[in-house]
Order: C-alpha cells, then structure tokens, then sequence
C-alpha cells in the first residue's frame, strides 16, 4: 500500500517541476485553466469542494483536507510521506476499499504563486481522476491521439506507467 | 523513469516530441535499452523539425535520396504503397512540405516491438504516444486491454480493446488542435473527433488510421474494405460507428 502513495506522490511531485517550466502564468488562474482544461471538468471550482461527497471518479472533483474522519464502513485511510517538491510540500491521501483507491485527498499543496494555483486547480484534479479511471478499467496501456511530450504527464497512460 | 509489478518493467521514454511506454516482462529488460536507441536513432533521421535530418535535408533539396540513410528509401516505397491503397489520403506531404512522420512513427514502434520479441520475450507492447503494438498476451493468458480514450471528454475512455499479437492506432484532434489535413481539399479533416484502427502490425494500421481520419466518414467503407482491419470511430457531433468486425475485440 506504501508503494502505491509512493507512485502516486512520485507522479505528482514530477508533474509540479514539469509545471514549473511553464512560463506563460495566467493572471487569471481560474478562468485560464478553465480554457485549457478543455470539457475536463475542471472548470469553475476556483474554491475547494471541502466536503464533496461526490464519487471520486468524477473528473475534476477531489477533498481537501483528511477523511480520515469521513471513512464509511470497509474504507481505509492511508497517508503518504511529505513529498518535497521545487515548490513546496506536497502530500496525498487514499482511500481504499477491498484494495482499491476510491478516493484521493490532497493534504498539502504549493499555494504560493499562480502557478501553484493553475497546478492544484487543474493538473490535481485531472492526475487523480485519470489515476482512477485507469484503475477502474484495468487496462494495460491507452490508445488516443497522439499527446506530446508535454502533455503525456497529464495522460492516462502516465497513470498506468507509474502505477506499481 | 522505469518500474513496475513483479515480474514486469515499465519504462517511458521521452522521443520523437512524445512518449513511448514500454511493458516488457522484467527478464527482457535488456532489449529495452536497444529500441530505445533505435528509436532515438530514427528521431535523428526522420524528424522534420531537425534541420540536419535526413528527412529535412532531403525535403529540401539539399542531398540525394542515395545520400541519406537506406530507411529513407524504404519508408518512402511504403508510403507510395498507403497512398495507393488509401485513394490518396494518405500523403507524405501533410501539410505542403516533406514529412512521413504519418508512417514512421508506427513503423518505428513496429520495429522496437520486434527487437524485445528477438530478444526472447513473447508477451509485450510498446505505445508510441497512443499508438501501441501489442505482442503475445499479457501473461497468464490473458489478452492485452487497450482503452481507448474518448476525445471529446478528456481523462475518460471511450471503450476498451482487448486481443492478442495485435497493434491499435488512434489519430484524432489531437492537443493542438486540428492536425490532419485532407490532401484532396487542403482543408483539416473535421468529420471525426477520432478514429481507432485494429491490425496486426502498428506499421499499416497507423498509417491507415492516419488516411482515416482524413477521409472522415468514408473511412468506414474503406476500412471495412481492408483484410484484417477494423475500425471505431467518434464523429465531432458526439456519435459513433465501427466496422462489422469491430466487435471480436469489444470485452
């Protein structure tokens, strides 16, 4: 259960020095990413759903903050160490039932620039969601238009590459 | 950056502007090494965003096809192939200059695949930035499952593939938008959001996927037409359609 947490920080904490490349900062972080997310569904949600009761695998839709105190029967928190990244701490929570991930928290995040901001409002979301899916489905890899290098990190595939 | 579960090495290549993921069982991991250079190698050879290429110097005049490195003149033979069979949509000129690269990719991963089952595996894939050959099975029997993402709602798959010793392209809209142009108008293919093509070998089933989407909705015709290939498709307006045998892959 450790390596997963750990894939899964791993993943997010290579995500956020990948974002730090980015030099265009929207002065707009919301209204932005909302564009660049596409019909991803991440639109909107300039706040954090603090107690979103959603499923978890809606896109764009993750708590933050512990639920550790939000557990239904047959569900189990598991926390991972602090990742350091180029911008901050950085730390996930799952939640497993029968051994799967259900949901996703984020603990900590970087919230110091727009930059963090775009990270916690987009790619988050959309790392998480993907993450989920592609365990859901069990497949072994993904076939789509083709992503660049870029945009791979955002990609499925790079859930399933990662996972453990 | 490489791992993976017990008895199984996953490692992501960053080459020719995307990624190229490998599963591999751990005992092959050797071969891994080699197609990744292979891959390189072409990247330095066939890129047309490199000046000093093979394909960039012969694009533009400047040396003779005998000059060039002998793949050269064998992707080219293959393209003129594909653009018969493909009534034209299939071109080495997508957008007024020289540029393959709608057949070398596929072919490039083709071959990488063929270098691990050298090597002794018989259970592998190779995906080329979402264009993935798949040899044997998945182990245990059982068959490679490929999702195949939805273009019109990121993050989501819109089906899932399962088979065995078999390659999987998709071409669509991709992140920047409108790519693939129609030779016959000049104009961006607009018909389909995206178009998933199911061979044997990645090389022609890219390539075809590629003519595809260009031909938009008389793809489905044409493909149902090829032996050996099947075709599911997303049309812009949000509906879809597949070829009669699509279905043996569906689980």
């Amino acid at each position: 259960m450790r390596r997963v947490v750990l894939t899964i920080v791993v993943t997010i904490a290579g995500l956020v020095a990948l974002l730090s490349f980015k030099s265009h900062l929207p002065t707009a972080p919301s209204a932005a990413v909302s564009t660049t997310g596409g019909t991803s569904g991440t639109s909107g949600t300039g706040g954090t759903p603090a107690s979103s009761s959603s499923p978890a695998t809606v896109p764009g839709e993750f708590p933050m903050g512990s639920l550790a105190g939000k557990l239904t029967a047959g569900e189990t928190a598991v926390t991972g160490h602090v990742a350091t990244t180029v911008y901050g701490p950085v730390q996930i929570q799952l939640v497993m039932r029968n051994s799967k991930i259900v949901k996703v928290a984020v603990l900590q995040q970087p919230m110091n620039t727009a930059n963090d901001i775009q990270i916690g409002d987009f790619a988050f979301p959309k790392l998480i969601s993907e993450t989920l899916t592609a365990q859901t489905a069990k497949i072994d890899a993904v076939s789509g238009a083709s992503y660049t290098s870029a945009g791979y990190i955002k990609s499925l595939q790079s859930a399933l590459d990662n996972r453990a | 950056m490489t791992g993976g579960q017990a008895g199984r090495l996953r490692h992501a290549e960053h080459v020719m502007g995307t990624v190229v993921s490998f599963d591999v069982p751990a005992c092959a991991g050797g071969a891994v090494g080699q197609a990744v250079r292979w891959l390189h190698w072409v990247d330095g050879t066939f890129s047309p965003y490199l000046a000093d290429s093979d394909v960039s110097r012969f694009g533009a005049g400047e040396v003779a096809l005998a000059q060039c490195a002998p793949e050269l003149t064998e992707v080219l033979e293959a393209c003129a192939s594909v653009s018969a069979v493909s009534g034209g949509y299939f071109t080495t000129t997508p957008g007024g200059r020289f540029d393959p690269s709608g057949y070398v990719k596929g072919w490039a991963i083709e071959r990488a695949a063929a270098m691990i089952t050298a090597a002794g595996s018989a259970e592998h894939s190779v995906n080329g930035g979402g264009d993935v050959q798949c040899v044997g099975d998945h182990g245990s029997g059982q068959p490679w499952r490929i999702g195949i993402a939805d273009p019109l709602r990121p993050g989501t798959l819109a089906l899932v593939v399962a088979g065995r010793d078999f390659a999987v392209a998709t071409s669509g809209v991709a992140e920047r938008g409108p790519h693939i142009v129609n030779p016959h108008t000049g104009q961006p293919a607009t018909d389909l959001a995206s178009v998933t093509v199911v061979g044997p070998g990645l090389t022609l089933t890219d390539a075809y996927a590629t003519a595809a989407f260009a031909m938009g909705s008389g793809a489905r015709d044409w493909v149902e037409s090829l032996d050996g290939y099947e075709a599911f498709a997303i049309t812009s307006r949000g509906a879809d359609w597949q070829t009669s045998g699509f279905g043996a892959y569906l689980t």
